[in-house]
């Protein structure tokens, strides 16, 4: 990989966090005070999709819940259906009303429900930009949003650039004097580095850097935090944590589902650039970092650019990378048709719905460490997981048969489900005889913290009307990924097909010997 | 799961509490602390009720004190302990044993406590009523990292300030001072939007209520401006009135539900500021568990330093006062008319509670 930070330096300036006035009631040390945003508002483009019902509205609501909102909170949708601004609330409340987290109460809902407006049109539609900035204007004035305003684009990436271009004419991109307008996106970030160039080139032509905002919705995640936690504020982590003690890492993200109805979007696209591209490398970085100077947005992003980076790609692709097809089969339960079979697919699609690669990161802490980076659908469950594999004691003082079922060590960041911590080690066996088996010490976040912690959207949104960019990926990242995936694609491309695997299991059998090359295998997750 | 075990000891209620876990097939790995409550019958069931819900945030170890000493020489003379110890679906997320005490050993209740706290993992000791003058002192209270009290169960709540006040200690905490963070936040957060020069402040809320006297002092040493303290009928808190020199920053809340935040040159906004149920004041109060040195600057300002509205105030804050008067008269106009007649009648009570306020004090 090219060593070079794209554009590291020339954004230094404009990186920095904005200057705010002393407030008198604020205290560092008083911290039962939450961070509150300041005044503002949330435009959702394509508010009628699924995304905006089970995750922006339910999130939103419970922000409000949690007196995280600014009073006169607003909350603006865009979309084709000829709703009024009640239909709209009403469409809100039954939204709320199932996914939220948190328990309804009228009173929070009134606070939100009166800075709830809705515009109806289509993207290419000047009088419903018009008419879109006529509301944010009447609300600055009924809800005091002070000109502040998120747009949220949660529309087909195909039509980012018109709505960008819309915002501009109608001068909703830039912000009056003292306030801010800033975009949120939603993953994909184009499908190789030249698109991803080219939407960030849209993007940041209308918005600039720093009020851009990229959704990997992983990184909202509690347990995706606490990596950093879990490293850098231990001590006990941190010295083992390198090439010295650890063998390999396998960085996992299995589905159970299939592609449902995304055909359209998931034909041509596939599981690596879904997942690995985005969700994994963030993994893989947070999880590779050195420690950040600070947690500053620009100090942890520099980190994660320095290890992205430094990514080496195995000289034999073919070797190295895998790919499949969930073929028809069992899963749970539940006979299950294969990929080619599923309505809207090509029978002669070559797309992957599973994936592995295997990566090295070329610095002092993890030269010749592997990470294992593996994603897919239709497999055996839903999980999550971060797996730091060690390396065998150098030396046994035991009878080998002793030792027989002892493994290696392994300590494991559960993602999702199940939220948690697991360290494996060996212990004795009760008994007269000596033996040496793995057993599992656990932590839980469910039993350790509240039940209702809050959810990766919560978090994000919440980031975004504070303007903190730290949980957010930024355009050198996305690029970076793209470098990186990008010449396995190329290779895939040239090279045979997917391999077949059967639905329900953990992926094909070309991947379990990509390990055994190197005399390792899969962890059951 | 319940297990009702009479005349025990500490050592026979940990084998229990361990049989149970098994049976129930958890660990206690996952308890963050052991919460102690202090109570006696008649308020155990509404605390456990508490802690219970709050356990659901942070599980823990919850262990009710009861004691009982006894009416009759005949019952203090015998010393027992009583433990009722349920686990699983009972317990919410965690384990309580809930511990009765007869005779002598309500004096030693420290002597039960100390086997049964979870290892390593932090102590609370909250007091739902009848704290001791010192809670550090206590030799419960000397178990723990975080005391909390609750001054508006006191007889004089008011006055218990002042003895909360003299006997701080770090890790001391109120539950007149948790139920303020709600009405704190969207103060701080009115001011971040309009960072303003503040002159005076005022607050109004019903008599016996520490907390308005607490939020009081807050803003005194935060704004270093005169604070007055005007009584109304309640329920809580009704108003916090910021004076800049634009006009007030008022966050007015009559039904103990829903709140108005009015700022010079921006729209009325509704704000949610609901009073909030024990269970979430205990719950906020185990998330932190270190020294709250905004609280003990607060409570160890004296209450004196808030100004009555009355009249002996000096003529120049009269028109102040005047001009709170009109406002109150104008924000109340409508349907609640008859506020200002309310808050009349009250005036003599404040005045009262100031006469008790400085005996409790000479006493303390």
């Amino acid at each position: 990989m090219s060593t070079d930070f794209p554009e590291l330096t020339s954004e230094s300036d404009a990186d920095d966090l904005p200057p705010s006035p002393v407030n008198p009631l604020r205290d560092p040390s008083d911290r039962r005070l939450p961070r509150i945003a300041g005044p503002s508002g949330l435009v959702i483009f394509g508010v009628t999709g699924d995304l905006s019902r089970k995750k922006l509205m339910p999130a939103i609501y419970d922000l409000a819940n949690r007196g995280l909102l600014p009073p006169g909170f607003s909350l603006v949708g865009f979309a084709r259906r000829e709703w009024d601004n009640e239909d709209f609330a009403q469409e809100v409340h039954d939204a709320v009303k199932e996914h939220a987290r948190t328990p309804f109460r009228e009173e929070v809902w009134q606070q939100l429900a009166k800075g709830m407006r809705f515009v109806h049109g289509t993207f290419d539609d000047d009088d419903a930009f018009d008419k879109l900035r006529a509301t944010i204007e009447e609300l600055d004035k009924a809800q005091g949003t002070g000109g502040n305003f998120a747009f949220y684009l949660s529309v087909p990436p195909k039509f980012f650039p018109t709505v960008v271009q819309q915002l501009k004419k109608h001068g909703l991109a830039d912000p009056p004097q003292g306030s801010w307008r800033r975009a949120v996106i939603e993953k994909p970030f184009g499908h190789d580095l030249e698109s991803a160039q080219e939407l960030n080139k849209v993007v940041h032509e209308v918005f600039p850097r720093d009020e851009v905002f990229r959704i990997d919705h992983y990184l909202g995640k509690e347990t995706v935090q606490n990596i950093l936690a879990l490293r850098f504020a231990n001590q006990m982590f941190e010295p083992i944590w390198n090439r010295s003690y650890v063998d390999h890492v396998q960085i996992t993200m299995a589905e159970d589902i299939g592609i449902g109805g995304r055909a359209g979007y998931y034909d041509g696209i596939g599981s690596a650039r879904d997942v690995i591209q985005n969700h994994l490398l963030q993994l893989m970085a947070l999880t590779a970092i050195e420690e950040p100077a600070s947690f500053h947005p620009k100090a942890l992003v520099a980190e994660k650019l320095k290890v992205l980076s430094a990514v080496k790609l195995p000289a034999d692709l073919g070797r190295h990378t895998v790919r499949g097809q969930y073929a028809a089969g069992w899963q749970g339960g539940e006979e299950v048709v294969g990929y080619l079979d599923e309505d809207g697919i090509d029978p002669e699609s070559k797309t992957d719905t599973y994936a592995a690669i295997k990566l090295e990161i070329n610095n002092r802490r993890w030269a010749g460490v592997p990470f294992y980076l593996r994603t897919g659908k239709r497999l055996g469950r839903r999980v999550t997981e971060i797996a730091v594999v060690f390396q065998r004691a150098p030396y046994l003082p035991f009878d080998s048969y002793a030792t027989e079922e002892l493994g290696q060590n392994a300590l494991v960041i559960r993602v999702q489900p199940d939220e948690g911590v697991t360290v494996r080690f060996g212990s004795k066996v009760p008994g007269t005889s000596f033996e040496v088996r793995d057993v599992t010490m656990d932590f839980a976040y469910g039993e350790s913290f509240t039940e209702s912690s809050p959810e990766a959207y919560e978090r994000l949104i919440l980031d975004v009307l504070l303007g903190d960019a730290n949980l957010f990926p930024r355009h050198q990242e996305v690029e970076l990924s793209w470098q990186i995936l990008d010449p396995i694609e190329r290779y895939w491309d040239t090279h045979g097909k997917p391999a077949q695997y059967a639905a329900g299991t953990w992926g094909p059998a070309e991947a379990d010997e990509m390990l055994a090359r190197d005399g390792r295998s899969w962890r059951r997750p | 799961m319940k297990i009702d075990l009479t005349n025990t000891t500490s050592s026979k209620i940990n084998a229990a509490l361990m049989a149970a876990r098994r049976a129930s097939g958890s660990t206690a790995a996952g308890m963050v602390l052991t919460l102690v409550i202090v109570t006696d019958e008649g308020s155990a069931y509404d605390a456990l009720k508490a802690a219970n819900d709050a356990s659901r945030e942070h599980p823990m170890r919850t262990l009710a004190v009861i004691k009982r000493a006894g009416r009759s020489p005949r019952a203090r003379a015998e010393t027992r302990l009583d433990a009722e110890i349920l686990v699983g679906s009972d317990a919410g997320s965690g384990e309580t044993v809930v511990l009765r005490m007869h005779g002598e050993l309500a004096a030693h209740a420290q002597s039960v406590v100390l086997p049964l706290l979870l290892p390593d993992a932090p102590t609370v000791v909250w007091w739902p009523e009848n704290a001791p003058l010192h809670p550090a002192q206590d030799p419960l209270g000397a178990l723990a990292q975080r005391r909390i009290t609750d001054a508006v169960t006191a007889e004089s709540p008011v006055g218990q300030l002042a003895q909360r006040a003299q006997s701080y200690s770090p890790g001391d905490t109120d539950l007149a001072w948790t139920r303020l963070t709600g009405w704190r936040s969207m103060l701080a957060a009115a001011l971040d939007q309009r960072p303003s020069h503040i002159t005076a402040a005022v607050v109004e809320g019903e008599s016996y209520n520490p907390s308005v006297e607490l939020l009081g002092l807050w803003l005194l040493n935060r704004l270093h401006v005169p604070v007055e303290r005007i009584v109304t009928g309640g329920p809580g808190i009704t108003a916090v009135r910021l004076r800049t020199k634009d006009g007030d920053i008022t966050l007015d809340r009559p039904d103990g539900l829903m709140g108005m935040l009015s700022m010079p040159g921006s729209p009325d906004r509704q704000v949610a500021l609901k009073r909030r149920e024990t269970s979430e004041l205990i719950a906020e109060e185990l998330r932190r568990l270190d020294p709250d040195d905004i609280y003990s600057t607060a409570v160890r300002t004296p209450v004196e330093r808030l100004r009555e509205h009355d009249d002996t105030v000096p003529a120049a804050a009269e028109q102040i006062a005047q001009a709170v008067e009109a406002s109150v008269a104008e924000t109340d106009g409508g349907p609640t008319g008859p506020v200002g007649a309310v808050e009349a009648g009250k005036k003599p009570a404040a005045k009262k509670a100031a006469g008790k306020r400085a005996a409790t004090r000479d006493g303390a």
